[in-house]
């Protein structure tokens, strides 16, 4: 049975309807080129003032503000110009984030831990925008941003006990590794539903204006998870109150297996979405260290002046796996990221760093042991205490504390049932 | 006669129907060109062509709102939301509008979208990975709610449940895709082979909508079960050497109220299990229908074992999870009025 209100029509001479179906251009066996993709070139984009009109500045949103060029100068009105010191951190926190990954992935494949989740190839994202906020500022991340907390020099044994699920673990066993929390930096609680954070990072700044604060706040996002409706949520009540705070979409190209296509990638990129909303829309070489710390600090600059809200893409390519439980081969060429134009942001930063005299290849080497010896030390501390399942656990009694503030009477008479049948 | 697990059971159903029915299509996240990540929909995008089997973006109240809409022109959507989980982003699309179009015009207009998506836990999702949202769904009026516990009921409900003309929430208790699972954690991975309900037609059938079915005859106390439940009960009763008629129920809304019934009546004693929070979880509902049609029958109060009023804690799957041992105390207990 068919229902009453309309039957097919048809109609000579005009074209039978059809569905658009996005389609990525390289499937499993096929050669990556990304010779098609367009990308400005280093230094190409202006810098405007931070009081610029979100209006006059929806080119950029089509373009890709890059400072790093192929030799590993420096180049533009973006550049930073950051320190050698603040460099070689920014490299170190890059490296000890691909290092812990690499570590923890080794450990999820020996039954440590039962899950994991890898940045590689997006460290410069996590570890740039971290350096460029300030303390204090709220950060609202994604699982995929665990450079925010590295580049704050926050515990990597921390870190890994909450991965292990063991009586470190100060989420107490109750979330899946890598959603981290950790309050004194300024980094809020990761939850496992997507893009829930992108609102409440709007919401946050908000109270921060109404209080006459300082403080800005930041919220991530995914190319994919855009498509959800709180993306349009967090624009639109960023835009309305002029929230002080920044709206960073990590646009790695996968979301599991849908490319950034079926996100509506393929029509316009996602800086461009700000227009719509009358904020500015800047788009980034997410790999390229120098440009993510200078367009963090641009829309810092204008959120704490003032002006409202800023909406950042960073262009990269998701290097690893969605997770432990996925397996991209199926999907896309094993090789991809190898012709990802924008190159691996460890890489340009250590060449940036190498052109510009302040580093060498031998002094690379030494931080690589260093950096290895650091992540080892702090996960094999973790690992003693105990992984998932063995060695020091929480109580598991402690999973009925926390629901509410004070335990009411039932949940108090399910711990005694549950203790009386262990 | 094919063995299938309950996943392939259900690519099947999905196979048979988009064969039949040019008005049938799938939709949801991952499962076109990847095959869903529970594999579900592996080879039929490949089959039927990316626009009859689409990959969608990341957005569940886009998927439900789209299926309506597709649903009110006369198509048969048929979209997975990834996990249960994460349903919630579409509730009110479910809850506000596919459960109400036909009421609200009178019966002019409805969608017979069928909403598929993996429940439970017992594979370390966490709280959001975990979750058994049934009785959110039971609780709207004009939803149907489906939960099959094996690959034979898997696609005879899924089929019937594409075919029907009201919005199905169909879930699918993820634990028990690739095989059965009677709450054993420690126990090797069991699989459907050789399981007797792994024998599935080739083709079209139908398991019908609100119909229960018993799953193990008994005569001392009848246990009201669904999903992965039905397997768990079944080694408690084993374990715990009560000879309890487990009931698996298939549909909560409708509920086969007279097969409950009538087993009850029989036993005089009644443990519902569910894996779901208990407060207000379904549990409660089956407790107030078995109090007010078996009452004079009953001997021990009814019994409800569940998953604590807890979010699922990652750490402790198995603490939370509704075990047969619990299950078993409940039988023992049920057996003894004096008990309670």
């Amino acid at each position: 049975m068919t229902q009453a209100h309309s039957a097919p029509s048809d109609q000579p001479g005009r074209p039978a309807l059809s569905l658009h179906i996005p389609e990525p251009k390289f499937r499993p066996g096929q050669k990556p080129d990304f010779g098609g993709l367009r990308i400005s070139k280093p230094g190409e984009i202006p810098r405007p003032p931070i009081d610029v009109a979100p209006h006059d500045i929806r080119d950029l949103a089509d373009g890709v503000i890059r400072v790093l060029d192929d030799e590993g100068r420096a180049v533009g009105p973006w550049d930073p110009g950051l320190s050698a010191t603040d460099l070689r951190r920014a490299l170190r926190f890059m490296m000890t984030t691909r290092s812990y990954d690499d570590r923890m992935l080794r450990a999820q494949r020996q039954g440590k831990t039962s899950f994991y989740i890898k940045c590689t190839g997006e460290e410069a994202i996590g570890v740039g925008q971290s350096l460029a906020l300030a303390a204090g500022d709220m950060m609202f991340p994604t699982y995929r941003q665990p450079g925010l907390l590295i580049a704050r020099d926050w515990s990597l044994y921390d870190m890994a006990c909450q991965v292990f699920a063991n009586a470190g673990d100060r989420m107490k066993g109750r979330q899946l590794p890598v959603l981290y929390s950790v309050p004194q930096e300024g980094f809020f609680t990761i939850s496992g539903n997507l893009a829930t954070q992108f609102i409440q990072a709007v919401g946050w700044a908000m109270a921060s204006a109404y209080k006459g604060d300082h403080r800005i706040a930041a919220g991530w996002i995914g190319d994919g998870a855009t498509a959800e409706g709180d993306f349009h949520y967090a624009l639109t009540f960023a835009a309305v109150y002029r929230a002080p705070v920044i709206l960073n979409v990590v646009n790695n190209q996968w979301a599991i297996s849908t490319f950034q296509g079926f996100a509506g990638g393929e029509n316009a990129t996602f800086a461009a979405r700000a227009i719509g909303y009358g904020l500015p829309g800047l788009r980034v070489d997410g790999n390229d260290i120098l440009a993510v710390v200078a367009v963090t600090r641009w829309a810092a600059e204008r959120a704490r002046a003032n002006l409202g809200a800023t909406v950042i893409e960073l262009v990269t390519y998701r290097a690893a796996a969605h997770s432990t439980s996925d397996d991209p081969t199926r999907y896309r060429p094993a090789d991809e990221w190898e012709h990802w134009p924008l190159g691996d942001p460890i890489v340009r930063t250590k060449q940036h760093l190498i052109a510009r005299g302040d580093w060498t290849e031998a002094r690379q080497v030494q931080l690589a042991a260093e950096v290895e010896d650091e992540v080892q030390g702090a996960v094999k501390k973790a690992e003693t205490l105990g992984v998932l399942g063995k060695g020091a656990q929480h109580r598991p009694e402690t999973m009925f504390e926390d629901v509410y503030k004070e335990m009411p009477p039932h949940l108090k008479r399910q711990r005694e049932e549950f203790e009386g049948g262990r | 006669m094919t063995a299938m697990t309950l996943a392939q059971a259900l690519n099947s159903a999905m196979d048979v129907m988009l064969a039949r029915d040019d008005n049938v299509l799938l939709m949801g996240e991952d499962i076109g060109y990847f095959g869903g990540v529970f594999r579900c929909t592996e080879g039929l995008q490949k089959k039927y062509g990316p626009g009859r089997v689409l990959d969608t973006p990341l957005s569940e109240g886009g998927i439900v709102g789209a299926a309506i809409g597709m649903g009110v022109y006369g198509l048969r959507p048929v979209v997975e939301i990834q996990f249960a989980d994460y349903s919630y982003p579409a509730f009110d699309q479910l809850a506000s509008e596919a459960a109400r179009l036909r009421y609200r015009s009178a019966g002019e207009f409805w969608a017979p979208l069928t909403v598929r998506t993996p429940y439970g836990g017992g594979i370390f999702g966490g709280q959001t990975h975990s979750q058994s949202p049934e009785a959110l769904f039971t609780h709207v009026c004009g939803l149907k709610t489906v939960i099959p516990s094996n690959p034979y009921d898997a696609k005879g409900l899924l089929i019937s449940s594409i075919e029907a003309d009201d919005p199905i929430i169909f879930l699918e208790p993820k634990r028990l895709y690739a095989g059965p699972f009677d709450g054993h954690h420690d126990r090797p991975a069991a699989s459907w082979d050789g399981h007797p309900h792994s024998e599935v037609p080739d083709g079209h059938y139908r398991v019908p909508l609100g119909k229960a079915k018993i799953a193990r005859p008994g005569n001392a106390v009848t246990v009201l079960a669904f999903g992965t439940m039905v397997h768990v009960a079944m080694a408690a009763a084993a374990d715990s050497g009560v000879d309890a008629e487990v009931i698996d129920l298939r549909t909560l809304i409708p509920l086969d109220i007279d097969t409950v019934a009538a087993s009850v009546k029989k036993t005089g004693r009644c443990v519902i299990v569910h894996e779901a929070t208990l407060t207000c979880g379904y549990g409660a509902e089956l407790a107030a229908l078995v109090q007010q049609h078996c009452f004079f029958h009953l001997e021990a109060p009814i019994g409800r074992v569940a998953g604590w009023d807890t979010p699922y804690p990652y750490a402790f799957e198995w603490d939370y999870f509704p075990g047969p041992k619990r299950i078993g105390a409940a039988l023992v207990k049920a057996m003894d009025a004096k008990a309670w």
